[in-house]
């Protein structure tokens, strides 16, 4: 302990009460490492860690100076760079699973929807672990990842504020047993945003995409499957710190799908979109095509293309009125 | 050789993590071995020798795992080096959440999982507090924000480590894992070595086979309850 002070920082040196004003989170840090602060807060950290029991320390498998500065690392992170904006991304091609360049260059912006196709096994998934991980030539594919043209600072791949892509897919669930709005105020908190309005705003747009409304009061695990995909998809769009989402195969999600996609684009995410569900694909303005782990070609959706959608939506629309009438409990009455 | 110890709790994906990583590290045309420590049974053995890696596997029975573990570890890299691995994994599970298992200067890998609730990260001592890489499993079957708050949590219990998301069916991250093991130092040998953290402590009545319970049977290293 007493030699730990010459290595100790100042802030060690402040009044309980003082630090823990200046550290909202210090409290929750020191309790679990099993430290209530002490009635008394003008006694220094220092002062009231140095008369706890001698063997607190081993009890809680961690020694003093050790904690001391693991504490000291989470209220004062390293600044190694500013927060980071993605105005865009850009994935230049390497190559495929037979060593067959890629010839691609791929721009993705805030805000742009970009669908992925290609059978199980094809390298949808490797696609994604080489944005995630920034690839700089050092993947199996030897695709390069630059962000707002440049090659990002290679930190950025364990920086968990700084993490590119977002997930959502048909197998995630709730594990936590939470009420929505505790649930999203706990999300919010880890993010350190400020959670008084963000709640209402994610359940409000959470019940626009779903076809049945739940409250705040509603626990997440009681949730349907498309109320559950719902609060993840507007939770996605408003909380997490992700600039790109992924999202995979939501077809079957009972969900307005297009109120979904759009939420996303307003909230200025880069959505990539694995499905063959063809509504969803021609909403996308391009897809890439996958095949024998290398993007095979990109396919803008073409004017004819987006004049079936009319047709196709109308068609969705027919089958959602149908899937309604059995909802209300009345007669399914499939007429024009 | 270089020697890495990975450890985290029962079922938390430790061996698919591994198979992964050993799959990506035979394409480099590099030599591994494992040392899978467990308590009274395990099948690994059979997945790491399905992946035509040699492993060793020591059961701990009815001594402390940990205890056992770090009274065998230094064998286990004497038989590494003897077969020439480039690169030693030892695999331990977790059992008590105070154990202590990496060593000073031995690349120190922590696995744990998003089903284990947010507040498992705070209850697990120096496996995940003195770990300098924490893998985190099973993100694929909880909701984003679920993954986003679990990884924080992991970060108010270990503000050093990397951390990093490791899909341990598909392999995603796995290969992303690898780079990192380049940074292991090499070890010839664990003599003269030290934990990064004391053991659990023993010695008391039980330890030594006591069964029956009450006053009179408790002696050595006992702790009361304030009841």
């Amino acid at each position: 302990m007493n030699d730990s002070s010459t290595t100790a920082p100042p802030w060690w040196q402040r009044p309980l009460t003082e630090l823990l004003t200046a550290y909202p989170l210090l409290k929750m840090q020191l309790a679990d490492f099993g430290i209530e602060p002490p009635p008394d807060g003008s006694v220094t950290l220092a002062a009231y860690m140095a008369q706890l029991p001698s063997d607190h320390f081993e009890h809680v498998g961690i020694g003093p100076e050790q904690l001391l500065h693991h504490i000291d690392r989470l209220l004062h992170p390293p600044v190694r760079h500013s927060p980071l904006k993605v105005e865009c991304l850009t994935v230049i091609g390497g190559r495929n699973k037979t060593g067959e360049p890629e010839n691609c260059e791929l721009t993705l912006h805030p805000g742009s929807i970009t669908s992925i196709v290609g059978p199980t096994g094809s390298g949808k998934s490797r696609l994604l672990a080489d944005i995630e991980w920034m690839a700089q030539g050092d993947t199996p594919t030897g695709r390069r990842i630059l962000i707002n043209g440049a090659a990002p600072d290679p930190e950025l791949r364990f920086a968990l504020e700084h993490k590119l892509v977002a997930q959502l897919s048909q197998n995630m669930n709730f594990v936590m047993d939470l009420a929505a709005g505790d649930f999203i105020r706990m999300h919010a908190e880890s993010r350190q945003i400020d959670s008084e309005t963000i709640v209402d705003d994610i359940i409000l747009q959470a019940n626009r995409l779903a076809g049945e409304s739940f409250s705040a009061t509603t626990p997440v695990t009681a949730l349907s499957g498309g109320q559950s995909r719902a609060l993840m998809i507007a939770d996605t769009a408003f909380l997490s710190a992700s600039p790109v989402v992924l999202i995979d195969e939501v077809e079957n999600a009972g969900i307005d799908r297009k109120k979904a996609l759009q939420l996303l684009v307003r909230q200025e995410k880069i959505v990539l979109m694995a499905t063959h569900d063809p509504i969803l694909a021609l909403m996308a303005e391009q897809r890439l095509i996958i095949r024998n782990g290398g993007i095979a070609s990109i396919l803008a959706t073409s004017q004819e293309e987006r004049d079936h959608l009319a047709e196709l939506e109308a068609i969705d629309a027919r089958v959602q009125q149908l899937r309604n009438q059995l909802r209300r409990g009345e007669r399914v009455i499939p007429v024009q | 050789m270089k020697l890495i110890t990975v450890s985290g709790p029962p079922s938390s994906g430790k061996t698919s993590v591994l198979a992964n990583v050993i799959r990506v590290l035979h394409g480099e045309g590099r030599q591994v071995g494992v040392v899978k420590f467990d308590c009274l049974a395990t099948d690994d053995d059979e997945r790491y020798a399905a992946l035509d890696v040699p492993v060793r596997v020591g059961l701990s029975g009815n001594l402390c795992p940990d205890h056992y573990f770090v009274s065998n570890i230094d064998d286990c890299v004497r038989w590494g080096v003897g077969e020439g691995f480039d690169l030693l994994i030892s695999e331990s599970a977790g059992l008590c959440n105070r154990c202590s298992p990496h060593i000073r200067g031995v690349l120190a890998i922590c696995v744990i999982d998003n089903l284990m609730g947010i507040n498992t990260p705070k209850k697990v001592g120096p496996m995940l507090k003195m770990a300098d890489i924490v893998v985190i499993t099973k993100g694929d079957i909880v909701s984003q924000a679920e993954r986003e708050v679990f990884a924080f949590k992991v970060r108010q219990a270990n503000s050093k480590a990397r951390i990093l998301h490791v899909n341990g069916i598909t392999g995603q991250g796995a290969y992303e894992l690898t780079t990192l093991l380049n940074d292991a130092a090499d070890v010839p040998t664990l003599e003269g070595g030290a934990l990064r953290f004391t053991l659990p402590a023993a010695l008391c009545s039980y330890c030594l086979g006591e069964t029956r319970i009450g006053d009179d049977f408790q002696e050595g290293n006992i702790r009361k309850i304030k009841v």
